[in-house]
C-alpha cells in the first residue's frame, strides 16, 4: 500500500542535478501551481528579525553570567549588544510592515494562539529590560536596578531567543511545520553561536573562556537539531538542501564549526583568532537563519511538498482503518485485508 | 483518527475563538463542480461587488483559466482541467468504487494519453475519451482557521454567521495569515500589505442577501444556504451521481472530523482535490500549537541549562596580569 505510486503521474516532475535523498514522488498539481500563498516577508527583515532575536536572547544570558562571574567587559559589551539587536529586530518586523505606524495594533490584543502576539508583547517586555540593564551598566546609576534588569533579561532571554520557532512552524509551510519538533533547538543552538561569536569579537583573552564553551555548546545544539530536524522531515527535507536555503544551510555549517573549534583551541591565546572565529559564528548564525527562511518560502512555493506528505499521510490512515475493519466511510472502500 | 484527536489538542490549546459559535445559523457555500460549465461569472460579480483591483492579465495556457489562483485580489477563481478520461465508464460501473487514490479510473490511463483529438472529436461527444474539469474555488471559511488563529492584531474574526472576515482597518501587514492558511486563499496585496479574501460578502448577507458569486451562478454550481442543510443536499448529490455512473464524484471538505474542522465553504470534486490544486488532506496548523510551545520550552531550558554550564566550567577569569581580581565581600 505504501509503495503504491501517487494518484495518475501523468504531471510527473523530474529534477535533475540535485542530490535527492527519498527518490523522487509522482503527484499530482494543478499546472504545477503552488497550494499555498507566499507572504511578502523580505528575507533581509525576517532572517534579521529572527537573528537579533536570537542574539539578544542569548546575548542576555552571557550578560548575566558575565555580571555575576566578575567579567565586567564581557558584560557591558554584551549587555549592549542585545539591546542594539533587540531594537534592530523589532525595527526589521516593523519595516516588513510597510507603514511604521501600523505596529500599534500588534499590541491591540494579546491572542496565545498567535505567536506573533504573544512574541510582541514578549519583545515590549524584555526590551525595556535589555535596554535598562545596558544603561545603568554603562552611566552606573541605579546598579542595584541595573542588576535587577539585567536578571530579569536573561530570564526572559531564552524565550525570545526561541519563540520566533515556534512563530515559523505555527504556519501551513511544510518545512516549518513539520520541523516544528526541532526548529526551536536549531533556534536556540544558533542563537547561542551568534551571543558567543560578539563575546569573542568584543571580550579581551581573560574573560572569554565562557564565551569559547557556549560557542561549542550552541554550535553541537544546532547541528544536532539541524540533523535530526533534515532526518525526520521526509521529502520536506530537501527545502533544507536545494537551492539557495541549501546553499545557506551548508554555509551556516561550515562557518559556526569552523567558529566553534577555532574559538576553543586559539581563542584564549590569541586576540586575532578569537575575534575571527566570532565574526564567523554570527556570520553562521545569520546564514541558518535566512537558510531556514528560504526553506520555509521554497516548501510553500512547490505543491509536492505539501501533496506529497499530505497524500502519504491519508493512505496510512486508510491503511489503519482498513487494518481495523471499521466501518466504511465515503471515502474508505478498502477492503479488511488482514485477518487480524 | 488522527483528525478527532486534532480536533481535541486543538480546542484544548485554543482561545474562544476556536469554536465555531455563529449568533446566528451557520451560512456556508456549497460548490458543486459537476454542473459548473467555466462561464466565470461568479469571478466576474465577485470582483464587481467588492471592487476587487484589477490583478494582472496574462494569458497562461492553462486551459481557459488565466485568473491562475485565489490571491489578495481573486476571491473567486474557475479551475479549469483537461483530463483523457471519460466522464461517464463506457461499461456502467454499478458497483464501481472509489478505491482511494491511484486507481481510481483505469480507463483514463495508458493508451488514451496520446488520444488523437481529431479523432475522437469525430466519434461524437458520447464516446469522447476528454473531460474538461470546472470548478470555482473559493475561501473555506474553516471551522478551524488557522489564517484567524495566528492574526496577531485581531483583524481576522468570525462573523455572526461563523464566516472568517478580514477588517482592513485593523490589519497591519504583518502577513502571519498567509503561510498559515492551509489552501492558499489568503494573500497581501503586494503595493499595501494588507491581507485580502473572500468576506462571503459579508455586507449581503448582513441584508439577508445571497452573495455575489451565488447570485450570478447560472447552473447553481455555487449554492449558499445554511451549512446544515447545504451539507444534507450535497450527500444527497454525490449519491445521485454515483447511481448516474458517476464513481468519482466526493465531497471535499464537508467533514466536521477533518484536519480544519470541516469547512464553511465545502465542495462535490469529480476528482482527488490536488487535481483541483486543493490539498489533499489540509490541517489547521494551530493544532500542533501547544506541542510547538513544549518544544520551545524545553529548548529555552536547554539554553540556559547550556549557558550556566558555559560558565560553570569557566571558573573565575584568569589574572594574567598581577592581582588584578577584584574579590567581593
Ligand atoms: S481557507 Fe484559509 S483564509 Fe479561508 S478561513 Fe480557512 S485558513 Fe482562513
Ligand atoms: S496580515 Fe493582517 S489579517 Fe493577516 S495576520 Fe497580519 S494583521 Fe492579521
Amino acid at each position: 500500500m505504501t509503495t503504491a505510486p501517487l494518484n495518475g503521474g501523468k504531471r510527473r516532475r523530474k529534477r535533475r542535478g540535485e542530490q535527492t535523498v527519498v527518490p523522487d514522488a509522482e503527484f499530482t498539481s494543478y499546472y504545477g501551481k503552488p497550494i499555498l500563498n507566499t507572504p511578502e516577508w523580505k528575507p533581509l527583515n525576517i532572517g534579521g528579525y529572527f537573528f537579533l532575536g536570537g542574539l539578544a536572547g542569548a546575548g542576555s544570558l552571557l550578560a548575566a553570567g558575565a555580571t555575576a562571574t566578575q567579567r565586567p567587559v564581557m558584560a557591558r559589551s554584551m549587555k549592549i549588544t542585545s539591546t542594539v539587536a533587540i531594537a534592530g529586530s523589532a525595527a526589521a518586523l516593523i519595516h516588513d510592515l510597510g507603514k511604521p505606524a501600523r505596529f500599534a495594533n500588534m499590541l491591540r490584543v494579546l491572542k496565545p494562539t498567535s505567536p506573533m502576539s504573544v512574541g510582541s508583547w514578549l519583545l515590549a517586555a524584555y526590551g525595556p529590560l535589555a535596554g535598562a540593564a545596558a544603561v545603568s551598566d554603562l552611566t552606573g546609576v541605579l546598579p542595584r536596578a541595573g542588576h535587577a534588569a539585567t536578571a530579569g533579561a536573561a530570564l526572559l532571554g531564552p524565550a525570545v531567543a526561541t519563540y520566533t520557532a515556534v512563530l515559523a512552524s505555527d504556519t501551513a509551510a511544510p518545512a516549518w511545520h513539520d520541523g516544528y519538533r526541532e526548529l526551536p533547538f536549531v533556534f536556540a543552538g544558533s542563537a547561542t553561536a551568534a551571543a558567543a561569536g560578539t563575546a569573542l569579537l568584543t571580550a579581551p583573552l581573560r574573560e572569554n573562556r565562557p564565551a569559547r564553551h557556549a560557542a561549542l555548546f550552541g554550535a553541537g545544539l544546532e547541528a544536532a537539531a539541524t540533523h535530526r530536524l533534515e532526518s525526520r522531515l521526509g521529502i520536506v527535507a530537501e527545502t533544507y538542501r536545494k537551492g539557495l536555503a541549501g546553499r545557506l544551510m551548508r554555509s551556516a555549517k561550515v562557518l559556526t564549526a569552523a567558529g566553534a573549534l577555532a574559538g576553543a583551541a586559539a581563542g584564549g591565546r590569541n586576540r586575532g583568532l578569537a575575534a575571527m572565529s566570532g565574526a564567523a559564528l554570527l556570520a553562521g548564525s545569520v546564514c541558518t537563519r535566512l537558510g531556514v527562511f528560504h526553506a520555509g518560502r521554497a516548501a510553500l512555493a512547490d505543491p509536492k511538498y505539501t501533496v506529497v506528505p499530505q497524500r502519504e499521510r491519508l493512505r496510512a490512515r486508510e491503511a489503519a482503518q482498513a487494518t481495523m475493519a471499521t466501518p466504511s466511510t465515503d471515502h474508505n472502500h478498502a477492503p479488511p485485508t488482514e485477518p487480524t | 483518527m488522527a483528525a478527532a484527536d486534532g480536533t481535541g489538542t486543538a480546542a484544548a490549546g485554543g482561545t474562544g475563538t476556536r469554536e465555531v459559535t455563529a449568533t446566528v445559523e451557520r451560512m456556508g457555500f456549497f460548490t458543486d463542480t459537476s454542473v459548473c460549465i467555466g462561464c466565470k461569472a461568479c469571478e466576474v460579480a465577485c470582483k464587481e461587488w467588492n471592487a476587487i483591483p484589477e490583478d494582472g492579465m496574462e494569458l497562461t495556457g492553462m486551459s481557459y483559466d488565466n485568473t491562475q489562483g485565489l490571491g489578495a485580489s481573486t476571491w473567486r477563481h474557475v479551475a479549469f482541467i483537461e483530463q483523457s478520461k471519460p466522464v461517464v465508464p463506457k461499461e456502467h460501473p454499478g458497483q464501481h468504487q472509489h478505491q482511494g487514490d491511484g486507481a481510481q479510473s483505469p480507463q483514463g490511463e495508458g493508451p488514451q494519453d496520446d488520444a488523437d483529438v481529431f479523432a475522437l472529436a469525430a466519434q461524437g461527444s458520447g464516446s469522447s475519451e476528454l473531460r474538461w474539469l470546472m470548478s470555482s474555488d473559493v475561501c473555506k471559511h474553516c471551522t478551524h482557521a488557522a489564517c484567524l488563529d495566528v492574526c496577531p492584531t485581531g483583524s481576522l474574526f468570525r462573523t455572526e454567521f461563523g464566516t472568517v472576515v478580514v477588517q482592513e482597518d485593523i490589519c497591519n501587514g504583518c502577513g502571519y495569515c498567509v503561510p498559515a492558511c492551509p489552501y492558499g486563499v489568503i494573500e497581501q496585496r503586494p503595493d499595501d500589505g494588507r491581507a485580502f479574501k473572500c468576506t462571503l460578502c459579508y455586507d449581503r448577507l448582513g441584508e439577508g442577501q445571497t452573495p455575489a458569486c451565488a447570485k450570478a451562478c447560472p447552473t447553481e454550481s455555487i449554492q449558499y444556504g445554511p451549512l446544515d442543510e447545504l451539507r444534507e443536499r450535497a450527500a444527497d448529490r454525490v449519491e445521485e451521481l454515483h447511481r448516474a455512473g458517476v464513481p468519482d464524484a466526493r465531497l471535499y471538505g464537508h467533514d466536521p472530523d477533518d484536519g480544519v474542522g470541516g469547512d464553511g465553504a465545502f465542495f462535490l470534486l469529480l476528482d482527488e482535490p490536488e487535481v483541483y490544486g486543493l490539498p489533499p488532506d489540509p490541517v489547521v496548523t494551530t493544532r500542533d500549537l501547544p506541542a510547538m510551545w513544549k518544544q520551545a520550552g524545553a529548548a529555552a531550558l536547554t539554553l540556559l541549562g547550556g549557558l550556566a554550564a558555559a560558565f560553570a566550567t569557566s571558573g573565575k577569569p584568569k589574572t594574567t596580569r598581577g592581582s588584578f581580581t577584584r574579590r567581593r565581600p
